[in-house]
């Protein structure tokens, strides 16, 4: 009777529950123009792991410029950072946190 | 083998290598000048082919780089054909000497790709290939680049047809994007529609990609153009082109750029269907994401 799939206690079709996680990790980083020549960066989809207030005082520290974090709705916590600091946030995410460099999109022109 | 082709480099160092492998677009104007007295000759040898010579030749660009590309994978074939032309070509000066390594690589890369795909067919050719072979050696000197390189075309499209570069389908171009500054603050993207035609996508897919990348808004106006929030440059939209088209124009299989986009109904997701090779991928939908507040914020 173990021949019979259906009657085992495993359910192969079952949710194993990390197959949602994998495909939504994206970390997107984008800008936003402001008034004038001025832009904004907003990173979004930092894993919850990590200590995002932590890591604003670091980019704030390095990149010489101001920043908050914002609590959005159905996007969870979003660091914004004035001016352009696309290139030097993924680098920092890659080269700090250790996050793979596919898990990072870079949006915008 | 070896021994042979390695000992007739050597002697041939003078003689430059790189022209033979990457430079022949360059040696094909360079030698179309000089000869022009030659033609009578070649052209008792070609007759059949000189209709061709036209569309062949502006065609040698793009297949010369095919050809370098089969000679850096095949290395040897180099060596053979400098240990056959070695006396013939130390006699003669450098530029004809590059030549006549060109053309029989042509040749013999031609019958190689004759006997990988079609070997029966291509016996007939390559008997009239020996024959041109014992001509080619006594009208070294007379030859001309072009002719022979329209007739090494004429054969291969004769033959195997899918290596002269002939793409199936139209070729895509797409214009360059065209970005006025309207007023202060807003951009006007004046050929939208014309991009995505030729892209064969929905312009309000496109559009609606555009907005989510650069994180603004904006409108279309009434002779159809784009109005984008803020400044762009025309180098800032090329690229964003450019990634929409990875993401949702070329196929992944093949790279071909003839691809449709469809949604299909029962399950809301997109597809990205190729035209050329007929295969299907689901693409991800446009999302926006996270939109900063900029400007005057919400009175709580």
């Amino acid at each position: 009777m173990s021949t019979i799939q259906n009657l085992n206690a495993f359910d192969p079709f079952a949710d194993t529950g990390d197959s949602e996680a994998q495909p939504t990790n994206y970390i997107h980083i984008r800008i936003q123009q402001r008034n004038g020549r001025k832009t904004l960066t907003t990173v979004q989809g930092v894993p919850a792991e990590y200590d995002l207030k932590k890591i604003l005082k670091v980019l704030k520290k390095d990149f010489a410029c101001n920043g908050n974090i914002v609590k959005d709705d159905d996007l969870g916590e979003v660091i914004q950072l004035q001016g352009d600091q696309r290139v030097k946030v993924s680098e920092f995410l890659t080269g700090q946190l250790q996050l793979p460099k596919k898990n990072i999109k870079i949006h915008g022109f | 083998m070896s021994d042979l082709g390695f000992d007739t480099t050597l002697k041939k160092k003078k003689k430059v290598k790189k022209p033979t492998t990457e430079d022949s677009p360059g040696l094909d104007s360079k030698e179309s000048t000089p000869q022009p007295p030659t033609d009578s000759s070649v052209d008792e040898l070609f007759t059949g082919l000189k209709k061709k010579k036209k569309s062949s030749t502006k065609k040698s660009a793009t297949t010369n780089e095919d050809s370098s590309i089969e000679k850096s994978k095949s290395p040897g074939l180099d060596e053979d054909l400098t240990a056959s032309l070695g006396d013939l070509s130390l006699k003669k000066k450098k530029k004809k000497s590059t030549k006549n390594l060109d053309l029989n690589e042509f040749e013999q890369q031609l019958e190689e790709a004759g006997v990988e795909e079609l070997g029966n067919i291509n016996n007939n050719n390559n008997s009239q290939d020996d024959g041109f072979n014992v001509e080619q050696e006594n009208l070294n000197n007379t030859l001309k680049y072009e002719d022979l390189l329209s007739r090494f075309f004429s054969i291969l499209k004769k033959n195997n047809p899918e290596l002269a570069g002939d793409r199936s389908g139209p070729k895509f171009r797409i214009p360059p994007p065209i970005c006025q500054r309207e007023g202060s603050k807003k951009t006007l993207f004046a050929n939208v529609q014309e991009i995505s035609s030729v892209l064969q996508r929905n312009p309000e897919h496109l559009i609606q990609y555009l907005f989510a990348e650069l994180g603004t808004t904006g409108s279309i106006d009434g002779e159809k153009r784009l109005v984008l929030k803020g400044k762009f440059q025309p180098k800032q939209m090329e690229s964003v082109l450019r990634r929409y088209i990875i993401e949702y124009v070329t196929c992944k299989t093949c790279k071909s750029m003839n691809t449709e986009l469809k949604r299909e109904s029962a399950n809301r997701l997109h597809f990205l269907s190729c035209k050329a090779c007929g295969s299907t991928k689901s693409v991800s939908s446009i999302k926006t994401g996270f939109q900063a507040q900029i400007g005057k914020r919400k009175k709580l």
